[in-house]
């Protein structure tokens, strides 16, 4: 994915080693985005054939640079913003679609289960943050900032489902609410 | 061993039991089941986060903990203490002495300063001025207020408000706190301070506290997650069990 715009981007300052930019990699990502050394090399492989990196073979390693054509497509990345459409397609929302169309019931279910799960691992996040207090490196505590905010989107998004189907389930039948 | 307490064995009690309760308002065709069956248990020390939608029962559920309402079935113990069971002077002293509320809106008293909103509880409870003062400061320095305690709740912010709140919620040794959505007229920062605050109160002192809240973000903070759906529990969550099942949400 986006592994190629990370390797130009570990390579604005300086040349680097293929195993030094692994490493790079890895560090500017907190630690939860591992890259295998093959990987970085197929990736350098192909940024060399497009003209966005230069290699050096003359010292005992290969060392990468960042060519022009590198630089102007790193700075078009930098600017490039997330499309608001198509609309994103994850699996969490196909999840409750399609159990919408099974019944309010069966949808309410699969809210309540997928809220619970996602709320557990919120917990998690919460208490690995309380543990980690003040020792985490600034990217490492970005990357939970990330994970906590995602899932608090995904918590609300089914609340509001749960809320709407809930009304519209009481707007079909206004008598079913009193009944034992 | 001369505990006078020892008969009722509190020291073991939970901070909170409910057991089978039932609440139901009006009669006939006005009837609605706020509660339906619902039994909770908070341990000493423990944070509870309620959630659920609108109308769920949530308002309810704190309103029977602290002996404001009474179920139209099953048990509500505070600390051992059979709730339903008390007088209404029983409950107003266990109000200001055991169970300490924060509600959804603020309400400090507008006519007293911070410092004399948070004594009230204990004032009212007969423990002298002076005794009271200490106290309350104190409590008001466990929630980061040191400064200017003799102005009034207007004019401190929204966050300086609800922290008082807490304060006179706190004052005093209190077994249970029940926070009724009291984060909800302030910024997520400010709001976090807040649930910290609650959050800390167990560790610091072993008081358990019952927090209702709309916001994932301040139910994570606790042990247990209890959701409600129509007057009745539905799910829970909890920090301390085995993952269940695969991962779900958004996939980096
Ligand atoms: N004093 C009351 N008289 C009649 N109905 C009430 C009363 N208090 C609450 N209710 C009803 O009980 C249900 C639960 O209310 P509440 O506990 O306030 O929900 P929540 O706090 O979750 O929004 C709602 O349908 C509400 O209209
Ligand atoms: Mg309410």
């Amino acid at each position: 994915m986006a592994v190629r715009e990370g390797l130009m981007a570990l390579l604005v300052d300086e040349p680097r080693h293929g195993y030094q930019l692994k490493t790079a990699f890895e560090a500017a990502t907190g630690g939860v985005w591992r890259l295998n050394v093959g990987q970085v090399y197929s990736t350098l492989d192909r940024l060399h054939r497009d003209g966005l990196v230069a290699v050096d073979d003359t010292g005992e390693q290969k060392r990468y640079a960042l060519t022009d054509s590198g630089r102007d497509a790193l700075g078009a990345w930098w600017r490039a913003t997330p499309a608001d459409d198509p609309p994103p397609r994850d699996e969490l929302q196909l999840k409750v679609l399609l159990a919408v169309e099974q019944g309010p019931e069966h949808a309410l279910d699969v809210i309540t289960r997928q809220r619970t799960a996602l709320t557990r691992a919120l917990q998690r996040h919460r208490r690995a943050q309380r543990e980690a207090a003040g020792d985490a490196s600034l990217s490492a505590q970005l990357v939970t900032d990330a994970l906590v905010v995602r899932a608090e989107a995904d918590l609300r998004w089914l609340d509001l489902c749960e809320s709407r189907i809930l009304r519209a389930r009481q707007g079909r039948a206004p008598s079913n609410g009193g009944s034992p | 061993m001369t505990d006078p307490c020892a008969t009722r064995d509190r020291t073991r009690s939970p901070a909170l039991e409910m057991v089978a309760v039932t609440k139901v308002y009006g009669r006939g065709p006005t009837e609605v089941r706020a509660l339906t069956d619902v039994s909770l248990t908070v341990g000493r020390g423990e944070l509870v986060a309620v959630m659920g939608p609108s109308g769920c029962g949530k308002s309810t559920l704190l309103h029977l903990a602290g002996g404001l309402e009474d179920p139209t079935a099953g048990a509500i113990r505070v600390d051992g203490l059979d709730v339903p069971a008390m007088t209404a002077a029983e409950r107003a002293s266990l109000r200001r002495t055991e169970v300490g509320y924060v509600f959804q809106r603020l309400n400090l008293v507008p006519s007293l300063t911070a410092l004399e909103n948070v004594m009230l509880p204990l004032e009212l409870e007969g423990v002298g001025r002076r005794e009271s003062r200490d106290r309350a400061r104190e409590a008001l320095a466990a929630v980061g207020l040191t400064e200017q305690l003799d102005r009034y709740p207007d004019d401190f912010s929204g966050g300086q408000q609800q922290r008082i709140a807490v304060a006179r919620a706190l004052v005093g040794e209190r077994r249970l706190i029940l926070a009724d959505e009291p984060t909800g007229a302030l910024d997520t920062l400010t709001g976090d301070q807040v649930v910290e605050l609650l959050a800390e109160l167990p560790a610091r002192r072993g008081t358990a506290v019952v927090l209702v809240t709309h916001e994932p973000r301040y139910a994570s903070w606790a042990d247990r997650v209890v959701f409600l759906r129509d007057g009745r529990v539905v799910d829970e969550a909890d920090a301390g069990a085995p993952p269940v099942g695969t991962a779900v949400g958004s996939a980096p």
